[in-house]
């Protein structure tokens, strides 16, 4: 189907399954229950979800395939985000164009950015990116564009937000004291439907499902890149770029591409940021934020297909959930042992939870390095090479190496 | 007028002359072997003709034209293949991938986007490397990962890849070495097989007299950098310059 | 003339640091071959050593002291800290005074023991493995380093006071003949930059002038040969990530009455300190060195007002301008050698 093969095709399906009823999914706990802190189904966490599962996939076209470790794709993003912000200021409140420019806009950004990093390789082109990054940070953060020609172009430590009194040309006139929204013809990114089942309560929310059809569309289009010849030729350049050149091929223009693709995702998650949410600060630019990214796609799986959605699911769950976690919860968890035994667990589990979550994430992106490169995707077929092996004795191969185009 | 035309080579590294003043002509069809004792220059020379190294002074000439100043991928695109001394194949793709590479490059150039095309799709670059890992004896091995073979099939597989792409030149460096007797005779029956039946010039670096002598019919003996003599391999073997400056230390 | 001179010294104390972490990390690069993405968390933590023992210094009981009374006209509780009752109160007084200096002894011990495990039990299984994952692992290990040290000491900076000696400033132009008041130099930056030239003078007579050194410099030339002569390389290698690691702790350490720790401020000059790498050219000791003076003093320049006023917000994105310019221009940096890292 859609010109793709049978297991991909499976692939797309789950993937379209899941978003569809994430709703449903993310909340399997009953409301006032003590689990209902674990459920994820609310619209903002939801909408992260899957806006940074389209971050981490574009990501994965330039990482996972060529193998050229950006440490600046955040900038990109940014980029994205304060396009959307300037098209919904000067055009319309309407979503469509503030996308279509922040995937432009980020396009071009990282093509400017890319024809540069890539005339070098290595830890090079890393450090590369971090430092336009970092400048780019710089530049949106200190305004200095918007400083030297005496206006506003990203609106410094502020940040920029639509403002009644913004143009909009497109737009019928607001009234005073009125908030622009954000909307799909008419349709408000924060409307929602409530639905509640016994003591279960769903909410359905239209910005999350615009989202996610702009993510199924970004994951069936780099099913399609894995499966191209485009996609293979990127492989190569990652497998042996020596035999590359001495093949006839030039390496370059595949990896600018690659880099200019996984920067047009990065600027579609920018632009979806700022259409759920209406507002852009140099925050989201910082090059941890970066960091953020590759963390995602490394922990699901680099080069493969389904590895960056996982990835970026679990981090923004962690990181939802893991921060909601305090002394108090902790005190409730452990109130069964004796009061020393419990102090210490508390103090241990402490560590890991609450502000202080980003241990939890270093610590495990740091055992996936270490033991399992391939990430979530390594670890399930570890997992089903072990199960088949019992079954199968004769397999000696165990082979547990991940397919680059799973 | 040969195919290959070396003139007046030189290359310094700081200090040290790595070539001086080769002259080199290789003829169309042949198989012409380069050989010499170790820091003769033969790398450094080969390196000169596929783009790696710029000669300092001198000229190489591929079919009437100037390499020099052009990039690997360019120089290999006018014809010149290259297999490396440790096999240069994907070893993260599978060997059916290996081959359809450079199919991809001979139709398409240096660069062309396929970014939505299926690849498996491609019936013609799917036939014609399944049909090239017929030839060189390996269709079975078509879903291995290319880094699990054997180094004898990289080998194999790497001389197809480069075959692939129908180079009117074909450039080895030391194919053999590291090899077991058994899978240096198969290399030198398959290379053999090669220049009877292709329309193809053969040039060869090697250390193994074994391999030159089974092959070549003509050799350059190379010492310091320079060219010592250039003749058919029967008087090579008896030319007693020859003898003393390298056959002679190895034997 | 004046205002270059002031500017040339404002960037010396930042520079001096820029300096010292790219030297450990040129250290690392060269011997090792692993990119340390960890290496501005052991900057971080050197400060930090500063803070503890100025914490362990302070650390006090509560005595009642007659002779003074509280509003209430109850006797006072006074604290005490325990060096008071240790050493008597004047030199107990002048040991916290002195604590950030004191602390180099404190930290020598523990950077060692910290670059030694991170050594050990991390690096060591990376060097085989792609410059990508040394980065990626590094960079969580950062992550880690940074967060316990928030968990432990907070977000907001800790200040930690040069002793009295070194507070205030003096007016250098004077000293050279210029009109007074015009450079102005505070004591600790000079105290700083003399500390760091005397740690760079120190590693690399350390280099030059022991057997051990040289093995290292031969090893950083060429890796293999030196493992061929049968010396045992990774243990001399093992100990220059230690050093590599007191060199950063020590930068820290002294850093903190300039700007007063914080548990970010090892990944602010860890880019920094890469870019600086980078330009100086990778695997360069003396290229790491002269590039982290030369990008603080650029800083420097680019944040005289009157070139803000020319171009704002200059001063924040120079080093990477130059950065990438020199990156473009010359691939190698300013005195990188052919073959390191070229891939």
């Amino acid at each position: 189907m859609f010109g793709l093969n049978k297991q991909d095709t499976t692939l797309l399906i789950v993937v379209a399954i899941l978003a569809l009823f994430a709703p449903f999914i993310l909340n399997p706990f009953p409301e006032g229950s003590a689990m209902a802190q674990f459920n994820a189904g609310y619209p903002d966490l939801m909408q992260r979800f899957v806006i940074f599962g389209i971050f981490a996939i574009g990501f994965n076209i330039l990482f996972g395939l060529t193998g050229y470790l950006s440490f600046g794709h955040a900038a990109f993003l940014g980029v994205g985000s304060y396009a959307a912000i300037w098209m919904m200021k000067l055009l319309t409140m309407n979503v469509i164009p503030a996308i279509i420019i922040s995937v432009i806009v980020a396009g071009l950004i990282s093509f400017l950015v890319g024809w540069i990093s890539l005339r070098r390789s290595g830890i090079y082109f890393s450090i590369l990116t971090l430092a336009f990054a970092m400048m780019m940070y710089q530049l949106a953060y200190s305004d200095l564009f918007g400083q030297l020609f005496g206006g506003v172009l990203t609106g410094g430590e502020t940040g920029l937000q639509p403002k009644v009194s913004d143009p909009r040309i497109l737009d019928a006139a607001l009234a005073e004291g009125a908030t622009p929204k954000a909307h799909l013809f008419g349709l408000e990114m924060g409307a929602s439907h409530k639905m509640n089942v016994g003591a279960w309560s769903f909410t359905f929310n239209a910005g999350y499902y615009i989202a996610a059809a702009a993510m199924l569309a970004a994951f069936y289009l780099s099913i399609r890149i894995f499966r191209s010849p485009f996609g293979m030729m990127l492989r190569s350049v990652k497998s042996n770029q020596h035999r590359l050149n001495y093949t006839g091929l030039n390496p370059k223009p595949y990896t600018l591409a690659a880099f200019v693709i996984s920067g047009m995702y990065a600027g579609l998650a920018g632009g979806l940021l700022v259409a759920m949410d209406t507002q852009v600060g140099a925050e989201r630019m910082f090059w941890t934020a970066s960091g953020e990214v590759v963390i995602m796609t490394i922990l699901g799986g680099a080069g493969t297909l389904i590895g960056p959605v996982l990835g970026s699911g679990l981090l923004k769950y962690m990181e939802n959930i893991l921060s909601k976690i305090n002394k108090s919860v902790l005190e409730s968890w452990f109130s069964f042992m004796p009061d020393g035994l419990s102090d210490f667990f508390i103090a241990i589990t402490n560590l890991f939870v609450g502000k202080q979550w980003h241990i939890t994430t270093g610590v495990i992106f740091m055992l996936v390095i270490i033991f399992v490169p391939g990430g979530l995707v390594e670890l399930g077929k570890r997992i089903g090479a072990r199960f088949s092996r019992k079954k199968e004795p004769n397999n000696t191969d165990g082979s547990a190496k991940a397919e680059p185009a799973e | 007028m040969g195919i290959l035309e070396v003139k007046g080579v030189n290359k310094r590294f700081g200090g040290l002359q790595a070539l001086g003043d080769v002259n080199l002509s290789v003829k169309e069809n042949s198989v012409h072997a380069i050989i010499g004792p170790n820091g003769a220059g033969k790398s450094t020379l080969l390196n000169c003709l596929v783009g790696k190294l710029i000669p300092d002074t001198g000229s190489v000439m591929f079919n009437g034209q100037s390499v020099l100043g052009r990039k690997p991928y360019e120089i290999n695109q006018m014809g010149i293949s290259r297999v490396f001394q440790t096999p240069e194949i994907f070893g993260d793709l599978t060997v059916r991938e290996n081959m359809m590479i450079p199919i991809f490059a001979k139709r398409d150039g240096a660069f062309r986007m396929h970014a939505i095309k299926d690849m498996l799709k491609e019936r013609e670059i799917v036939d014609a490397a399944d049909h090239m890992l017929e030839e060189m004896n390996m269709a079975d091995k078509h879903g291995m990962h290319a880094s699990s073979m054997s180094r004898g099939d990289k080998r194999r597989l790497e001389i197809g890849m480069c075959l692939a792409q129908e180079p009117k030149l074909l450039l080895l460096d030391e194919p053999t070495a590291g090899m077991a007797r058994a899978d240096t005779n198969n290399t030198i029956d398959l290379l053999k097989q090669i220049s009877d039946e292709r329309d193809i010039t053969i040039a060869i670096i090697e250390h193994d007299m074994h391999v030159v002598f089974s092959l070549a019919n003509r050799i350059t003996v190379l010492a310091q950098g320079t060219p010592l003599v250039e003749d058919d391999p029967e008087n090579i073997k008896g030319n007693p310059k020859v003898r003393e400056a390298y056959l002679g230390e190895t034997a | 003339m004046d205002a270059i001179i002031l500017q040339i010294l404002n960037g010396l104390d930042k520079g001096s640091a820029y300096a010292l972490i790219a030297l450990g990390l040129t250290l690392i690069f060269g011997t090792l071959g692993v990119v340390n993405f960890a290496h501005g968390a052991l900057f971080m933590i050197g400060a930090f050593c500063a803070v503890t023992l100025n914490k362990i210094l302070t650390l006090s009981h509560t005595v009642i002291d007659p002779t003074k009374t509280d509003f209430l006209g109850n006797p006072a509780k006074i604290q005490v800290p325990y060096v008071y009752d240790i050493f008597g109160e004047s030199a107990g007084a002048s040991i916290i005074d002195w604590s950030v200096p004191l602390a180099i002894f404190f930290a020598i011990p523990v950077m060692i023991a910290i670059g030694f495990i991170m050594e050990r039990g991390l690096i060591k299984h990376f060097y085989k493995r792609p410059h990508a994952d040394q980065i990626l692992v590094t960079f969580g290990l950062a992550i880690v380093l940074q967060e316990v040290i928030k968990y432990y000491y907070g977000a907001n900076p800790i200040p930690t006071p040069a002793p009295a000696a070194f507070k205030g400033s003096f007016d250098f132009g004077a000293m050279l003949g210029f009109d007074p008041n015009v450079i102005i130099y505070p004591y600790w930056r000079l105290v700083y930059f003399c500390f760091a030239a005397l740690i760079i003078g120190a590693v690399f007579a350390f280099l030059q002038f022991t057997t051990f050194g040289m093995v290292v410099r031969a090893g950083m030339a060429d890796r293999e040969t030196v493992g061929l002569l049968g010396i045992d390389i990774d243990k001399r290698f093992t100990i220059m990530f230690g050093l590599a690691a007191a060199v950063a702790g020590l930068a820290g350490v002294m850093y903190g009455p300039i700007n007063a720790p914080n548990y970010h401020m090892g990944m602010d000059f860890l880019v920094l300190s890469f870019v600086v790498v980078v330009v100086g050219g990778m695997g360069s000791l003396p290229g790491a060195v002269a590039a982290g003076f030369l990008l603080g003093i650029l800083e420097s320049f680019a944040s005289m007002r009157e070139v803000i006023a020319f171009i704002p917000g200059i001063n924040q994105v120079i080093i990477y301008l130059v950065a990438i310019i020199i990156l473009l221009t010359r691939p190698r940096g300013l005195m990188g050698r052919k073959g390191v890292m070229e891939d």
